[in-house]
């Protein structure tokens, strides 16, 4: 019997920054420009803060449950700042760095969380989609908008963001497959932060890369440490200057950590090491950016007390405003149901007004 | 005007909006160099190019997701399921996306779209080819359900679902696809959705049906005028929602009232109707409410399939006995 290799691939993985900050190769352009990477620190910062007010807001009865972030600020803010206003966004519920950074307000995030369709109707992002709850569904609506961008001859990127986990489903692979067979402007990130609420990688897929999963659909996989954002923006901006320009998609896999339960819900102590969990602190994202800056001569503990003070204000006028929005009324449920509700749906729609009204 | 078919009417509705309208697309399997496997998009790709006229990969969860992130961009995107015992992996996306998008966002992106799925039994195919599963789907606030009897029909409302704002699941009855032809001006002209259509007209009971079933209903009511019993025909069309109206006015008027339909009798459109007959014409009755059905089984192999669907002798039955009641 001859045997002959038809096929063999590799995945490359992409980091700039390491741990302690340092750069591990020659340094992007765009990472050169410490007034770009201090924004990007303060957006990381925002993110930290935003999710601890949002956890304090359910804990305290005034929201409902809630996914943080924490730990894994890098890879929304990092692709989220390479997108431009004309991309779409396909979110997932991991997905409030890239949204932030996509023009949602803290405000509408808030309200989707505490349990108003108000907060989908976002007022700068017009054409991108709420959070995907069904996990790995908007895989597909991702190549869906990338199908009809394609067909208008647009030059946009669509971005989607999954968690490791749902790459498990089918959509995963159906929408990965379909953007590869033609050739769709999509980029794919797997934001793998180790966990399934309380599901390890090493039960969710034998694959040694989640980025490998996008070989068997012909699109280009790579890998990214997750908790470098000048890693993440690089290779974010790659993929989609590649997708706005005809290129196809890209599959990128982030690592990171989950240093968070996976929601309000969770208590991830029941299932996480703590030991690997304090490793995890040590390869933080923030931390990284931080020393960077420094090394750089471009932060100082005053600007992180000048950045605290501002950051606090502009949470804590979204918390008030998402307070003080006005609350639905039961016709809301009825009035964006169909473009004319049906005549079938009209009595109820009285009868749950007036019932509203007692 | 030529007479068409059931199957031609639904081409022709797709090949005229294909023409006048550039947003509409097409896709799913087979529908493209083939023209579908029942021929209901034949010639179609060859006429709108591969650009809108799309063979896609076999993957019932993915036509329906590109059609929903089609639609939320504002194209008009009809995509086919090849049989409706196939929709299952779709209706995951159909649920919880294109049902529920435009009220998520509060109106702010919508699903103008079509998922067309030949539906019913009697044409002797495999397993998991006959089901009629359209209760289900009118189960799902967002969605309207159509189902055509007839060529000029199926012109009309599949022309009307494809400029429906909204969802639209077209059940297309694939055992009449081609047992009766209509002249039909292809001309663009719709009919309303969320519209009975009253076939027949009768003063002693009002027969309800839709898709396939419309033909033995139709047969068992001129049967029934050789008995001496006038029954008026109504043909729902629309199955969610349902144009009660239109029902109540008629069972005000007949004071009976017999429901047939092919699929399962539990949780069906048929319990709805006569739920709603029951819960605002009941004063109006003179008789309980018939229903005729298939039965609450599995939708059995072909050598069974007979005896599961309704014919005409038990809605005659059925008729008789609620004649009775005095």
């Amino acid at each position: 019997m001859t045997t002959t290799t038809v096929a063999s691939f590799e995945i490359k993985y992409h980091q700039y920054l390491d741990a302690s900050g340092k750069p591990t190769k020659d340094i992007p352009e765009f990472a050169k420009d410490m007034n770009t990477m201090r924004e990007l620190y303060r957006d990381m910062y925002k993110l930290r803060v935003f999710d601890a007010k949002a956890y304090a807001l359910q804990r305290t009865g005034k929201m409902g449950t809630y996914p943080a972030s924490l730990g894994q600020e890098a890879i929304g803010i990092g692709y989220g700042d390479a997108m431009v206003k004309e991309d779409v966004l396909i979110p997932y519920y991991r997905s409030t760095g890239g949204l932030l950074k996509h023009g949602v307000t803290m405000e509408e995030i808030l309200l989707y969380w505490g349990g108003d369709e108000a907060g989908s109707d976002y007022s700068v992002a017009k054409e991108d989609f709420p959070i995907c709850v069904p996990i790995a569904n908007q895989i597909i609506h991702a190549s869906g908008v990338a199908k009809a961008i394609q067909m208008r001859k647009q030059k946009r990127a669509v971005v989607t963001e999954i968690g490791e986990g749902g790459t498990s489903e089918g959509d995963f692979y159906e929408g990965v497959n379909v953007a590869g067979i033609w050739n769709l402007g999509v980029v794919f990130f797997i934001n793998n932060n180790q966990w399934a609420i309380s599901v390890p990688t090493d039960i969710q897929t034998a694959c040694e890369t989640y980025a490998q999963k996008a070989i068997a659909a012909g699109v280009e996989g790579i890998q990214v440490d997750g908790n470098d954002i000048v890693a993440v923006r690089e290779v974010a901006n790659y993929a989609m200057e590649k997708a706005r320009n005809g290129g196809g998609p890209t599959v990128i896999e982030a690592i990171t950590y989950r240093l968070c339960d996976h929601t309000t819900a969770d208590d991830a102590s029941r299932y996480d090491d703590p030991k690997v969990k304090e490793e995890a602190w040590k390869n933080e994202p923030l931390v990284r950016l931080r020393k960077y800056l420094e090394k750089n001569k471009s932060w100082s503990d005053k600007d992180e007390e000048k950045m605290k003070e501002e950051v606090a204000k502009e949470v804590d006028a979204a918390v008030k405003a998402y307070e003080a929005a006005p609350k639905p009324t039961p016709e809301m449920m009825f009035d964006n149901l169909y473009a004319e509700l049906p005549e079938l749906t009209k009595p109820q729609r009285e009868a749950a007004i007036k019932r509203g009204a007692k | 005007m030529a007479a068409i078919t059931l199957i031609e009417a639904v081409n022709a509705a797709m090949a005229y909006e294909l023409e006048h309208d550039q947003d509409v697309v097409l896709f799913g399997e087979d529908v493209g160099k083939n023209g579908g496997v029942f021929r209901a998009t034949d010639g179609l790709q060859k006429k709108y190019g591969t650009e809108r006229v799309i063979d896609t990969p076999l993957a019932e969860s993915m036509i329906a997701g590109l059609a929903v992130g089609m639609a939320a961009q504002g194209m008009k995107p009809i995509a086919e399921m090849q049989f409706m015992g196939f929709i299952f992996p779709a209706v995951d996306q159909i649920f919880c996306h294109a049902a529920r998008l435009r009220h998520r966002t509060r109106g702010r992106l919508t699903q103008p779209m079509v998922i067309r799925a030949p539906y019913g039994g009697g044409i002797h195919a495999p397993e998991h080819h006959s089901e009629s599963t359209e209760a289900l789907f009118s189960h799902i606030p967002g969605l309207k359900v159509v189902i055509p009897s007839n060529p000029s029909r199926a012109y009309g409302l599949m022309l009307a679902a494809i400029r429906d704002p909204d969802p639209v699941i077209f059940l297309e009855p694939k055992r009449v696809y081609r047992i009766v032809k209509h002249e039909v001006e292809d001309n663009g002209e719709e009919y309303p959705l969320e519209a009975c259509f009253v076939d027949r007209e009768g003063s002693d009971i009002t027969l309800i049906s839709w898709g396939a079933m419309m033909h033995e209903t139709l047969q068992a009511a001129e049967k029934l005028a050789a008995e001496g019993i006038e029954a008026e025909v109504i043909d729902v069309a629309t199955v969610s929602p349902i144009d009660m109206d239109t029902i109540l006015e008629s069972v005000e008027k007949t004071g009976r009232a017999c429901i047939i339909q092919e699929a399962p009798k539990s949780g069906s459109i048929g319990s709805e109707i006569a739920a709603e007959i029951a819960e605002k014409g009941i004063l109006n009755l003179l008789a309980p409410i018939g229903r005729v059905s298939g039965y609450d089984t599995v939708m059995p192999y072909y050598r069974l399939e007979k005896q599961y669907m309704p014919t005409v002798d038990r809605i005659l039955d059925e008729v008789r006995t609620i004649m009775e009641y005095k």
